[in-house]
């Protein structure tokens, strides 16, 4: 019982990095790989692909009580795939082929027999470009960083 | 469960709301009249597809819903509604912008329900009830903004004492909550500016 | 007499072809691509954003291309075209302690741990007009050096430690979070409202407040405690998901003003606080608006309401630049009927005036004979 449990936890958690790949990846960049990858592209479409706003929230502070800080335009999509599993996908901007295609691989994602397929097409590579751009700023970053020193003055 | 309660929301979602929003625009500007709509959802019971509809067209993230306890009772459908609106519950019926009501019969008293304030009367609950029919039960004779002399009006299954209920909803103008019967044949409306007579009076 | 007056349609449409004509200038030049803006004009981008209340930076970057680079009507064309989505949801509150840095830099602690980035700035440039970028010379890769691992703790964590500044800001635990958006603003308002609408309020009007609390109206001696620029992640809580969906990364500016307070008979002396976050890189807003947010405080604080910047009701009610240029540009529409009206009663004030001055002469002249 504690094991199951433990278990959709992990899973909940590799479910969510893989959503967040897909939110992160440029929609180009993903459709290349879908393509590259020859997924399906079709699905039922329960809900969307459709652009709304979500109200993003702050803290005072940083870290105090929130406060709605302003808005972000979001496209969503909910689709069913062969298989009967459903997918969801949320991503800023208004790429609805994005959407789309990240909800599929969401609901690929959860059948067992695809999820292989999805994260070494799709996700991994999504991630490690992420990973691969990430490092770089920091680095580009880091570089500018100020060393302090002391100006010595006088003799000995 | 999860993908019974997500199927069958608006196979097109700008036109079918748009649709929707047509039909209960009418109904309310011409109060009792019946606004067929067709059934353009396929909600998990007890919601009716009809007021499934005017949930998806009216309901969204910023209107507090209010389910009455078969609906609540449902996890289907309040899944269903949450997918499809994004609205959250409302904690009490004070708070809700929106309630939809299968059993119209049990339903509590009109007064528990937001009324707006006097310098906000729209802050109120707008009531949508699922009836069985627009015609056949007790003939009510609407007057009023949106009727010319008279109409007469007989819906099944109103909740209980609705005409005494409707005259003290009156009462409280402009204040007050508006009603939307949605039935299989489309929707009917009673705005707060009804006044509802019936036969002996 | 009234006379209602119609017309114009062939002049509005014509100008409207000429606008667009105007806009898109000399054919000869290549006609401006939404991408060249968002990658060129990033921080007029982000202006548009931040103004507009509405991050996406292609939309911001068409809205700028539409105005012809007039900011203001581009963070009206966002404001308008927000009104046209639905709203999913509030997002959970963005972390700026896990926050991708690309620039954080305090005037108030030379080795905070992490560091001191300057990150792309323009401070210590020389602000010499550049005549390679009018070349259009290739321009170099940045440098790259290891990155030191480890935590960058916000710089108000540090002093917290030693208890001499105050903490983050909270609200009392029943508060609803307020919505500018969906509310109309009913002064007083409470700190979150404020700042939601000093987050979307112009930079100029911001600017020119917060000059004005440390030219003395309204002074609290303010340190810049810190300034980080990144990116933060965003999550929506949604009920068809078990957990917080991840939507993607969105670039801020935050800014921790720490000011001097003497202290109150409750309060012992210590830092108090200004809070500034704004979208995409800002630092000149988030400063700005962590200022004003401090000189806002002055009543919870129990200090005199004495100058413009402390006035919640002047500050809020004219920081928004879409409502003030709604209200100002107003008035070059048609006012045919009332100025008719005016000047009737300017001619029959005139008319009474000079009756009166006539009949003063004459019994000057009367008394005088």
């Amino acid at each position: 019982m504690k094991t199951d449990r433990r278990h959709e936890k992990e899973e909940a958690l590799a479910r969510k990095a893989a959503m967040a790949a897909l939110a992160d990846a440029p929609g180009e960049t993903l459709k290349a790989l879908w393509d590259e990858a020859g997924l399906p592209r079709d699905a039922q479409r329960l809900r969307g692909p459709e652009t709304g706003l979500v109200t993003v929230r702050g803290r005072i502070g940083g870290g105090g009580a929130p406060f709605n800080f302003g808005e972000a335009t979001v496209t969503r999509a909910t689709v069913r795939v062969e298989g009967g599993s459903v997918g969801h996908a949320y991503a800023l901007g208004r790429d609805k082929e994005k959407a789309l295609l990240s909800a599929i691989a969401d609901a690929l994602w959860q059948d067992a027999s695809r999820r292989n397929d999805i994260e070494t097409k799709i996700i991994a590579p999504l991630q490690a470009a992420q990973a691969e751009a990430d490092e770089r700023r920091r680095a580009e970053t880091a570089a500018t960083k100020v060393d302090f020193f002391t100006m010595v003055r006088g003799e000995d | 469960m999860e993908t019974e309660a997500i199927e069958g929301g608006f196979a097109n979602p700008v036109f079918d709301a748009q649709t929707m929003f047509r039909a209960v625009m009418d109904a309310m500007a011409r109060p009792g009249t019946i606004q067929p709509c067709g059934e353009l959802t396929a909600p998990p019971a007890p919601l009716s597809p009809v007021a499934a509809a005017v949930a998806l067209a009216l309901c969204d993230a910023d209107t507090p819903l209010w389910l009455d306890p078969a609906l609540q009772a449902s996890p289907a459908a309040k899944h269903w509604l949450g997918f499809h609106t994004g609205a959250p519950l409302a904690h009490t019926p004070a708070d809700a912008h929106f309630a939809i009501v299968s059993d119209p019969a049990e339903l509590i008293a009109l007064e528990n329900f937001a009324q707006g304030t006097q310098e906000y009367p729209d802050r109120s609950t707008t009531l949508i009830l699922q009836v069985p029919s627009l015609s056949g039960g007790e003939t009510l004779h609407l007057e009023g903004p949106g009727i010319e002399t008279s109409f007469a009006f007989a819906p099944v299954s109103l909740p209980r004492h609705f005409v005494e209920q409707w005259k003290q909803n009156r009462a409280r103008f402009p204040r007050g909550v508006d009603v939307i019967l949605a039935a299989p044949e489309g929707v009917a409306c009673l705005p707060r500016t009804t006044r509802i007579k019936t036969k002996e009076a | 007499m009234y006379v209602a007056v119609k017309g114009g349609d062939a002049a509005i449409s014509n100008a409207h072809k000429l606008l667009a004509d105007r806009r898109r200038g000399d054919r000869s030049v290549p006609a401006l691509r939404i991408d060249q803006i968002v990658e060129q004009l990033a921080l007029g981008v982000d202006r548009v954003m931040a103004e507009g209340s509405l991050y996406d930076r292609e939309l911001a970057a068409l809205a700028i291309a539409q105005s012809r680079g007039d900011l203001i009507e581009a963070v009206f064309l966002v404001r308008a075209y927000r009104t046209t989505l639905p709203r999913f949801g509030y997002t959970n509150a963005i972390d700026t302690g896990a926050m991708l840095v690309e620039r954080r830099v305090s005037a108030t602690y030379k080795d905070l741990p992490g560091g001191q980035l300057l990150g792309p700035t323009f401070d210590y440039t020389h602000r010499l007009l550049d005549p390679e970028i009018a070349a259009g010379s290739p321009v170099d890769e940045p440098e790259q050096r290891d990155v030191e691992e480890g935590r960058m703790p916000r710089v108000s964590e540090i002093l917290a430690h030693e208890g001499l500044i105050e903490g983050d800001g909270d609200m009392p635990l029943d508060h609803v979070t307020g919505d500018l958006t969906r509310e109309p603003l009913d002064f007083p308002i409470e700190r979150d409202l404020r700042l939601q609408a000093l987050a979307r309020g112009d930079e100029g009007f911001l600017l020119a407040l917060g000059y004005s609390t440390q030219r003395g109206y309204g002074r609290n001696h303010p340190f810049v405690g810190e300034i980080r620029i990144g990116e933060v992640e965003l999550e929506l809580d949604v009920p068809e998901l078990p957990f917080a969906v991840p939507l993607g990364r969105i670039r801020v500016t935050e800014c921790q003003m720490v000011t001097q307070f003497k202290g109150s008979a409750k309060v012992p002396p210590q830092f108090t606080r200004g809070y500034g976050l704004v979208f995409g890189q800002s630092e000149r807003k988030a400063m700005s608006m962590s200022l004003c947010d401090r000189a806002l405080r002055a009543r919870e604080f129990g200090e005199d309401v004495v100058a413009p910047a402390q006035d919640e009701e002047f500050v809020i009610s004219h920081s928004d630049n879409v409502q003030a240029t709604g209200f100002v540009e107003h008035l070059k529409l048609p006012h045919y009927v009332d100025f008719q009206a005016e000047l009737d009663l300017i001619r029959r004030m005139r008319a009474e005036h000079d009756a009166r001055r006539t009949d003063h002469v004459e019994q000057q002249r009367e008394a005088a004979e």
